[in-house]
């Protein structure tokens, strides 16, 4: 062999080990989809839900990331809050080798996305995808329609409802109920969800509306208002998010509409403001799994730092534990699994129980793939340490149920991959 | 009820007026040229826009003068160098150059001021309660946005009617050769028109900005709303856009207020329907989630039985 | 001999339908040929319509998506039932539902013409869009109909679950329908359709009915419409109510008039370069809506055929072989126009990063050279571009213009002689 050929086949070999390098070093990162909406009716939700992605993902590739050393990569797909164009975005996705989606806001882009990630990974055994619901309460995701590839660490609606309607078991002043929501899968299930748990519970009180409008399409409530003014009631039960909650709240606030809100969304982009402009002092409610006046060192010093980076102009700081919960989660199920396959974080996530950062005990149902925390049922108003977007007034906490007592059973009997 | 009724009837003849502002530009354009303009939701859009702008640095005042002769100008630009090239290839390009021209500016939006509504707000000096009636308030800007309507409505009317460009656009609508023969500059007249219609929609976005969301996807809600007013009053009949624009305004305010479906209806004559009787769908629809297709309903029925639309003079 | 050459582009474009996957064997190559499959029988639907006979819809994604929703409901039908019919003929289900749609609305729209015809289709077109909300069984709400297009009969171990699969059956029914649309096309009732577009008084003198040729026309565009929303229901195994909005109906306008109305491959390049840059452009910038729009809107004032338009104009000069005599201005022309068109990318692209992407700070990188936003270099080198290649394109227009007019003067003696 000459000294040319030698030369050559150096080469090559430096080549070929500079490739073999590169793609190594590609491939270090393992990849996580966002796909939310980010434009459109629910844009300021999704855009705050990628910050919040971001700001994790760091934060662990800041610890020194996952199984020694790979670290993670938020990607951002817009699925333009349809769901037909989710599945769009999840079919980019798989083409640019993702194999974890994370979404949260639509149930009917959950419910999409779920029954097209059973159907792929049925289909192409060996590139299994795995999808992390963090906001999408639809209880059909872990009843009727649950999957073994889809994981939720949000509360179901139905469990949310339980949770609101043993609050106003005992508050002897809601005499007439008016329940408005949006008009899709999840609207329908608070309405149903309302409907039946009240009629148990409280059997005097009278429901004197029951309205469903499309889903952010409106722009004006105001005729909605003179509805609900109309019928009398002192309380309004609704599901509403987004655009639709903020609206609904500013259109009461033109109208100078008082009465109690029970609600699952208030805290939303734009809800405080919205709240602060009635007056409604301690009389709008939500339940949710965190508020940020919860007392907990390593929670607010984390909000803290969050809000200092996005907080931005209009002062909006961390809403989602869950997510928090879920991408520490993740991360675990990684380090346990010492892998990034899909089939081996599944089995570690299943039946993972994990301390969140609250410092409470939190459990992942193998039986649907639902993650058991504790709610808070907060009330917003003046006083408490910190406030919401700027408003002065912040969220208080009226009652806690804990994880084991939010436990409902479950009609779910997913097929479990061999 | 009472107080439902008076409500719906404010809020109702608020959203007709408004849709007037926007359909008598759309009108005086299509009248004269013929082009059923396509974009103009979008000027409307852009008036909002550049009110909200203004407003950021001065005030909501100036912007109220300033976004529609600003748009105005656009507006003039867009039918000189742009309308005109397309005018050669026929109505159905003329049409087609209007359609991309929405699609231009809807994305041009969407770069400049981003994809999320925008904090249009309601300037203070009108941020009060005008009246409480009943319990609930009727906001002071709403009122102001009605009395700005009806007040454009009659200056447009005394604009046509009494000053002398008014007689020359009348018959310019009608007879537009002749009155260039009679040495009337008729491309000029068109440009002021085309102008003033934009100016008009601009105006409509800086009054209902504040009220309404001010978001790209502002013109795309408007604007088949628009089609069906215009298109009901009879192209070419500025009366007949008011008759219809308040007519669709009150309708649709008062159509959300009802929660009668048809099985209500029926129930009384002794037919039960349920969601699983044959088309359950449509009978337990009630009024107010098919209050959006009403409108649509009436383009379709009007241009079958009454092409010329209730009060035009022009088949289309 | 001639047979041959007369048959040579279909054969040749079915030969490529087939090879394509093979040269192109990405995931997200076949998705995209697979879309690419349907959008060009839905454009060349449309343009029995527009190019035809001279109507112009805005709700023709009525008939798409109809189509579609039905072929979802039949395939949830023939799922539960299982019923012994194979996926293949599924597509048919669409078309007919497609068909009978445009019966119901197409006699109702057909009484008139022109705008009237173009507003009545948009009143239908948000009609049945806002009735998506109120029938809920039919459009599934929200969450639209979900489907799955392995639960019927599997002939020939073809189970249509992997993307190829179904990339060929969209192949094969594209291949049909263009053979059906383009024979449509050379029928009487075809050549009607023209003459109805050109001259209606006329053709009511030779004794047709122009409603009725229309209605015609409408239904049969409506057929092949249906056929194209069942593929993308099979496709995508979901289908939303969006999918019958106003979204699609200007799309498809926007696809057949880029590629040209009055060809009938203009539709087929226009959904072909359509779908590419709806997929592929949103990789490289955000702002690739915006270049759509501009060139639709520049394509309606200077070239209204159309890309098969601008194309198909040198066919005289391509058959008596003249096109080399046009090819030195062309190359002349095309520097300073190379030069206006990087400065219009450039603006938009250092415009959209500014304002949207305002957070990842002002470095950016475009058209292969990375830069500062902010730098008044950048925008000095944008300005002169803009400038400087708008008024070298103008001098050249002359010359253009000339050598045209002689090398179409060489092609007739050409041909006289």
């Amino acid at each position: 062999m000459n000294q040319r050929t030698m030369k050559t086949l150096r080469a090559a070999a430096f080549a070929a080990a500079a490739t073999l390098v590169s793609f190594g070093a590609s491939a270090q990162n393992i990849k996580i989809a966002y796909i939310d909406p980010l434009s459109g009716g629910a844009a300021t939700i999704g855009e705050h839900g990628l910050k919040h992605l971001q700001f994790l993902v760091d934060g662990i590739n800041a610890k020194g990331g996952v199984i020694g050393g790979q670290k993670l990569e938020a990607v951002a797909y817009d699925n333009k809050g349809s769901p037909q164009e989710s599945l769009v975005q999840v079919q980019k996705a798989i083409d640019a080798g993702v194999r974890f989606i994370t979404q949260g806001n639509g149930s009917g882009a959950a419910i999409a996305i779920s029954e097209f990630v059973a159907k792929y990974n049925e289909r192409n055994p060996g590139k299994e995808i795995l999808y992390f619901n963090y906001a999408a309460v639809d209880p059909a995701l872990t009843n009727e329609k649950c999957s073994y590839w889809h994981f939720r660490w949000d509360a179901n609606s139905d469990i949310k409802m339980a949770a609101l309607t043993n609050f106003m078991k005992d508050r002897k002043e809601i005499k007439k109920v008016y329940i408005i929501g949006q008009d899709y899968s999840f609207g329908h299930a608070v309405r149903g969800a309302a409907v039946a748990m009240l009629k148990q519970k409280r059997p005097d009180v009278q429901i004197v509306g029951d309205e469903l409008h499309p889903l952010l399409k409106i722009t004006d409530f105001t005729p909605y208002i003179t509805k609900i003014k109309a019928s009398g009631a002192d309380s309004v039960i609704t599901g509403n998010w987004g655009n639709d909650m903020s609206l609904l709240l500013k259109a009461a606030a033109d109208a100078g509409l008082q009465l109690n809100w029970y609600t699952y969304y208030a805290g939303g982009a734009g809800g405080p403001t919205a709240i602060k402009q009635t007056g409604l002092d301690h009389r709008v409610f939500q339940i949710s799994e965190w508020h940020t006046n919860v007392p907990s060192p390593e929670m607010e010093a984390f909000a803290d730092s969050f809000l200092k980076k996005y907080g931005g102009a209009s002062g909006q700081g961390w809403w989602y534990l869950r997510l928090k919960n879920q991408m520490d989660m993740f991360a675990q199920a990684l380090n346990q699994a010492k892998s990034a396959d899909p089939l081996r974080v599944a089995a570690a996530l299943r039946d993972m129980k994990y301390k969140n950062s609250l410092g409470a005990e939190t459990f992942m149902r193998p039986t649907d793939h639902s993650l058991f925390q504790d709610m808070y049922i907060s009330s917003f108003g003046s006083g408490g340490k910190y406030d919401e977007e700027k408003t002065g007034w912040g969220w208080k906490t009226i009652g806690v149920i804990k994880s084991q007592d939010t436990v409902i059973p479950t009609s779910c009997k997913m097929k479990t991959p061999a | 009820m009472l107080e439902l009724v008076i409500f719906s009837t404010l809020n109702g003849l608020l959203y007709g007026m408004l849709l007037f502002l926007l359909a008598s530009g759309l009108t005086l354009i299509f009248s004269m040229m013929g082009v059923l303009n396509f974009a103009h939701a979008s000027f409307y859009m852009l008036g909002a826009y550049f009110g909200f702008q203004i407003s950021r640095y001065v005030g909501y005042w100036p912007g109220l003068v300033f976004a529609p002769l600003l748009v105005g100008g656009v507006g003039a630009l867009v039918e000189r160098f742009g309308l005109r090239a397309v005018h050669k290839h026929g109505h159905v390009a003329e049409l087609l150059f209007t359609f991309g021209l929405a699609f231009i500016v809807e994305e041009v939006v969407q770069m400049v001021w981003g994809k999320i509504p925008v904090d249009y707000r309601i300037p203070d000096a009108l941020n009060f309660s005008a009246f409480t009636l009943f319990e609930t308030t009727f906001p002071a800007f709403r009122m102001f946005m009605l009395l700005m309507s009806v007040a454009t409505f009659l200056g447009l009317l005394i604009l046509l009617t009494r000053t002398r460009v008014g007689l020359i656009i009348q018959a310019a609508l009608t007879h537009p050769n002749i009155v260039g023969t009679l040495g009337h500059d008729v491309p000029l007249v068109f440009m002021l028109v085309f102008g003033v219609g934009c100016g008009l929609a601009a105006l409509a976005g800086v009054i209902a900005g504040p009220a309404l969301v001010t978001q790209p996807a502002m013109a795309a809600s408007l604007g088949p709303i628009l089609f069906v007013v215009v298109v009901v009053g009879g192209l070419g009949s500025l009366s007949g856009a008011f008759v219809a624009s308040l007519l669709i305004g009150l309708i649709q305010t008062f159509a959300v207020a009802l929660n009668i479906s048809l099985a209500d209806v029926m129930a009384p004559l002794g037919v039960t329907l349920t969601r699983e009787s044959f088309g359950g769908d449509l009978w337990m629809a009630t009024v107010a989630q098919v209050a959006p297709i009403i409108p649509y309903l009436l383009l379709v029925l009007v241009l079958i039985f009454r092409p010329h639309g209730l009060m035009g003079n022009r088949d289309t | 001999m001639t047979t041959i050459v007369r048959y040579a582009p279909w054969l040749g474009g079915a030969a490529a339908l087939i090879a394509l996957p093979h040269v192109f064997s990405s995931g997200a190559s076949i998705t995209m040929m697979s879309l690419m499959g349907f959008a060009i029988i839905f454009a060349l639907s449309y343009n029995m319509l527009l190019g035809q006979t001279g109507m112009l819809s805005f709700g023709h994604a009525v008939y798409y998506g109809l189509g579609g929703f039905i072929t979802a409901h039949a395939l949830n039908v023939i799922g539960a039932g299982k019923l012994p019919v194979p996926l293949p003929v599924l597509p048919l289900v669409g078309g007919l539902a497609g068909l009978s749609f445009a019966i119901l609305f197409g006699w109702v729209s057909t009484k008139r013409a022109g705008t009237a015809f173009a507003m009545i289709s948009l009143g239908i077109g948000e009609l049945v869009a806002a009735c998506s909300l109120i029938l809920r069984g039919f459009f599934g709400g929200e969450g639209g109909i979900s489907t799955s297009r392995t639960a019927t009969l599997q002939l020939f171990g073809l189970s249509f679950g992997p993307q190829i699969q179904v990339y060929y059956l969209i192949a094969a029914w594209c291949m049909a329908c263009i053979a059906a649309m383009h024979a449509f096309t050379r029928t009487p009732m075809g050549r009607m359709c023209n003459a109805v577009r050109d001259n209606p008084e006329r053709a009511e003198f030779v004794g047709y009915s122009t409603q009725m040729v229309r209605f015609i026309a409408f239904c049969t565009s409506g057929f092949f419409a249906g056929v194209a929303g069942g593929l993308a229901a099979i496709h995508y195994e979901i289908v939303t109510a969006s999918v019958v909005g106003a979204g699609p109906s200007g799309f498809v306008l926007l696809m057949t008039y880029i590629g040209g109305v009055a060809f009938f491959i203009g539709p087929i390049i226009g959904a072909v370069l359509m779908t590419a840059l709806q997929i592929s452009l949103s990789d490289y910038t955000g702002a690739w809506q915006l270049y759509v729009g501009v060139m639709f809107v520049l394509m309606v004032m200077y070239a209204p055929g159309g890309f098969a338009g601008l194309l198909l104009m040198h066919r005289m000069l391509v058959a008596t072989g003249t096109l080399a005599r046009l090819l030195p201005s062309y190359a002349l022309a095309a520097v300073p126009a190379l030069a206006l068109f990087a400065g219009v990318v450039l603006l938009i692209e250092t415009s959209h990063h500014l304002l949207v992407k305002a957070a990842e700070g002002p470095k950016m990188h475009a058209l292969w050279i990375s830069y500062d936003a902010n730098s008044p270099i950048a925008w000095a080198a944008i300005a002169a571009l803009l400038a400087v290649g708008f008024l070298a394109f103008r001098r050249t227009w002359p010359i253009v213009s000339r050598a045209w007019g002689e090398a179409t003067i060489e092609a007739r003696r050409r041909l006289g002689q």
